[in-house]
């Protein structure tokens, strides 16, 4: 057995997101939890995501030009009504915009597999 | 049930210490410094201190380091830490406390020397990282108000010029504070054209990294009358949280500042009309447009228009931040402690050159976390009661 956290961290490393369906009340939640915080349930399972989102806010992290010049920092809503922090790869980070349509990838960061968009 | 703390609680002391920077000092010898003038101020001593509310980033058990460095044994004590709102919030605690006769006086103090001391503070964001953002690099908080600033200005068009006028502002009220940090002329210019640190906000929309130690003294209204100085009075407090990190934000035009000024206004029976002078937690420029927004001073969207033209500057409508508030006065760490001790300074009528004249209310806004934690306090002078 393992806790939602590593669940969740153990599906990317398989390459699948999946997120947590409250059985409750029907709502996808994230980040993952052992309650619903919209209904209180602990009726929770696993199901795939979609993987189709929305830019909703977006920045640029600016660095010094020897440090790489800055990245993408945005949130992305995904079509089963959560919300999760990320980045849009393959643009120039400024060049992301709100209501952008993405699509969820998984990379490798590192010793972690994490969740990153790319125009749809 | 609401109105039963209205006025029932006093701010008799305040004291500032350290305001800029300090180097050499701790942030205990700055909290001692600003402690040791309000208790002045207010003509108590240490050894009349019961309830200590005491907050900082840099002990996990900060009221007790600070009782212990202040020698004091108190009956009461507080330490809430939900970040820059913190002290405001513990205003509440103390009103309450010294109704219920839990103890007699109350000594609400926050200190830091973050400038001097660079990178020695208890950083939330390396104690406890916050796993589903760090892997993106946000810079925090500054990343995360970013954000909230991006999604502002796609919903409802506001501007970075409209932006820029809330730090010119802050400036314009700093000029006529002789403690505040940065006093010399800024323009909308300036701020547009200043180091971009995260999209859209440039260091000029960001708060100081300063030293600084602020301390209130609050006993009962009764009592309040018989001390050295006028008392102004906390009408109302109101508390509110949603959440802590920045995506799980519900929306991020709109902060629990509404709910917080709901309650603070319910207990002081009054609304935004009623209010002469606003310190609003300013770590950026989006926030205190929010706040205006979210407290009623004008609807949802609107706040870009409504600060564009100076209104919040000296000289406008509607005072906002007279001490030059975080983006240009002082702004170790935690803020909220500041627009307590302004906005006492402006209803004693001891502000100076920036002083509002007239001024019989004001509030004092806190804000903690990635507009996480809300907290709404209204204090009024003997004429509001
Ligand atoms: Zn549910």
């Amino acid at each position: 057995m393992s806790g939602p956290d590593a669940a969740y961290a153990a599906f990317l490393a398989e390459g699948r997101l999946r997120l947590q369906r409250c059985e409750g009340c029907k709502r996808h939640i994230f980040y993952p939890r052992v309650l619903c915080p919209h209904c209180g349930s602990d009726s929770l399972n696993w199901v795939d995501a979609s993987g189709r989102g929305t830019v909703y806010a977006t920045t640029v992290v600016r660095k010094r030009p020897e440090e790489g010049g800055g990245h993408n920092l945005c949130l992305i809503d995904l079509e089963e009504g959560v919300r999760m922090a990320s980045r849009v790869e393959g643009i120039a980070p400024e060049e992301v915009a709100i209501g952008m349509a993405v699509t969820a990838r998984i990379a490798q960061q590192g010793e972690d597999a994490i969740v990153v968009f790319d125009l749809s | 049930m609401s109105g039963d703390l209205r006025g029932k609680a006093a701010a008799v002391g305040i004291g500032l210490a350290g305001i800029g920077a300090a180097p050499g000092f701790s942030h205990l010898d700055l909290t001692g410094q600003a402690v040791k003038i309000a208790l002045d101020d207010a003509g108590l001593k240490l050894s009349d201190v019961d309830g200590l509310f005491a907050s900082n980033l840099q002990n996990v058990f900060a009221p007790l380091n600070v009782g212990e460095y202040l020698g004091i044994r108190p009956k009461v004590t507080e330490g809430t830490q939900i970040g820059g709102s913190s002290p405001v919030a513990h205003l509440l605690w103390a009103a309450l406390a010294l109704e219920a006769g839990l103890c007699d006086v109350a000594l609400v103090c926050y200190g830091s020397n973050q400038r001097s001391a660079a990178g020695r503070l208890l950083s939330p964001s390396t104690a406890e990282p916050l796993i589903y953002e760090q892997p993106y690099g946000p810079r925090y908080p500054i990343s995360s108000y970013a954000l909230a600033t991006s999604r502002h200005m796609y919903e409802y068009g506001t501007t970075r010029e409209q932006l820029a006028a809330i730090a010119v502002a802050a400036r314009g009220w700093a000029a006529m504070n002789p403690v505040a940090f940065m006093r010399d002329p800024l323009t909308v210019e300036d701020v547009l054209a200043a180091r971009m640190v995260c999209d859209p906000l440039t260091v000029r929309d960001c708060c100081l990294v300063t030293d600084g130690a602020g301390a209130v003294v609050m006993t009962r209204a009764d009592r309040a009358r018989d001390l050295k100085a006028d008392p102004v009075y906390l009408l109302g407090c109101g508390h509110a949280h949603w959440h802590r990190q920045i995506s799980q934000m519900p929306d991020l035009t709109t902060s629990a500042a509404v709910d917080s000024g709901k309650r603070a206004y319910a207990m002081a029976r009054m609304g935004p009309d009623d209010i002469d002078v606003l310190e609003l937690y300013d770590a950026f420029t989006i926030t205190t447009l929010m706040f205006l927004e979210d407290l009623g001073f004008c609807p949802k969207g609107e706040g870009g228009p409504f600060v564009e033209d100076g209104r919040i500057a000296p000289g406008g409508s509607l005072p906002v931040n007279t001490n030059g508030g975080g983006l240009s006065c002082v702004h170790p760490g935690m803020y909220g402690i500041f627009t307590v001790i302004e906005a006492i300074e402006q209803l004693r009528g001891s502000a100076g050159e920036r002083q509002v004249s007239g001024a019989q209310t004001a509030i004092s806004h806190g804000n903690g976390g990635h507009f996480s934690s809300e907290v709404t306090a209204i204090w009024g002078t003997a004429a509001t009661l």
